[in-house]
């Protein structure tokens, strides 16, 4: 039996699902929050190589690429607001982060 | 074929129960090794679709950068991660009626492209690609995009990193008061004149301050 889109794409649907059930049970701790969006964003560039290597066009890899950048810009901004958080807190528990709400 | 098959199956049942383990591990030190481990089983399945540079890309990046970042903030942030988990069971029914429609969603989807596209998705297994540019090699193929066609969204990309780096510094940079710092601009201006001070003195006494 050949390996073929549908396996990967299977693979990338079950991840990102596990992302999505990740940010939902861990609803408190945020670095683990942080973490299932990666897991997500693993997923979606899953389905951008997965595709890119089915139709033999590599510019779906060059945005894999682009997704991969900015998920690391997003996990270093987001860590260090998350380092600044507890400093000035002393906690990282996301229920209490609501002091700017008005 | 058959061995490209397990290496498959392994790499994403790997895959997936790292994944898993990221979201339901108790210590977050675990989750970080956790989504290291992901990580490199999902290069695994690049390399085995043909894309080896971007697999390197995923390695160098996320298990070198990112993942060591976690781990630091991790380590050095001192949370009792025992109150974190509190609740955990009580969004869990939420978070699996989510976690199951979406599941549903996205089997229904590609079950239909699966089966009208069948024809066309069956006949041309993955390998098609890598026999296409057979002579050229995958980091290459994609340089050649990449600094051609797309060279304005590579500088929007490292232009969004410097953001991010400069950003993450300045969020996390603290001045203490009681520290003295070195000012380059005053040292650079400052003159023999005022940097020297001529005392008379008179014979048989020392200089106190």
């Amino acid at each position: 039996m050949s390996i073929g889109l549908p396996h990967y794409l299977a693979v990338a649907a079950i991840l990102f699902t596990i992302g999505v059930f990740g940010i939902f049970v861990n609803r408190k701790n945020i670095i683990v929050i942080l973490m299932s969006i990666e897991l997500i964003l693993l997923a979606v560039n899953i389905n951008l190589v997965a595709f890119s290597v089915y139709l033999g066009n590599v510019v779906g890899q060059v945005f894999a690429m682009f997704v991969l950048t900015v998920a690391a810009a997003e996990a270093a901004v987001g860590l260090a607001i998350l380092v600044t958080f507890f400093r000035n807190r002393g906690d990282i528990s996301v229920d209490d982060a609501s002091m700017m709400k008005g | 074929m058959a061995l490209q098959a397990i290496a498959f199956y392994l790499m994403a049942a790997v895959t997936i129960a790292s994944g898993f383990a990221v979201v339901s591990a108790r210590n977050p030190v675990h989750s970080v090794l956790f989504l290291i481990a992901a990580f490199f089983s999902a290069a695994g399945l690049f390399v085995l679709m043909g894309a080896e540079f971007l697999a390197m890309l995923l390695v160098v990046v996320y298990v070198g950068a990112v993942a060591v970042l976690f781990l630091f903030v991790v380590m050095m942030l001192d949370v009792d991660f025992a109150a974190l988990r509190q609740g955990f069971a009580r969004y869990m029914p939420l978070g699996g009626l989510v976690a199951g429609a979406l599941a549903i969603e996205m089997v229904v989807v590609s079950t239909t492209v699966a089966s009208q596209g069948a024809a066309r998705l069956n006949d041309t297994p993955m390998a098609r690609g890598a026999a296409a540019g057979a002579t050229v090699t995958n980091a290459e193929a994609i340089g050649r995009v990449l600094y051609t066609n797309y060279i304005y969204f590579f500088q929007a990309a490292g232009m969004v990193l410097l953001v991010a780096m400069i950003g993450a510094i300045v969020l996390t940079l603290r001045h203490k008061p009681n520290v003295r710092r070195q000012v380059i601009a005053d040292q650079v201006a400052r003159s023999p004149r005022s940097g020297m001070r001529v005392v008379s003195l008179k014979p048989g006494e020392g200089v106190s301050e």
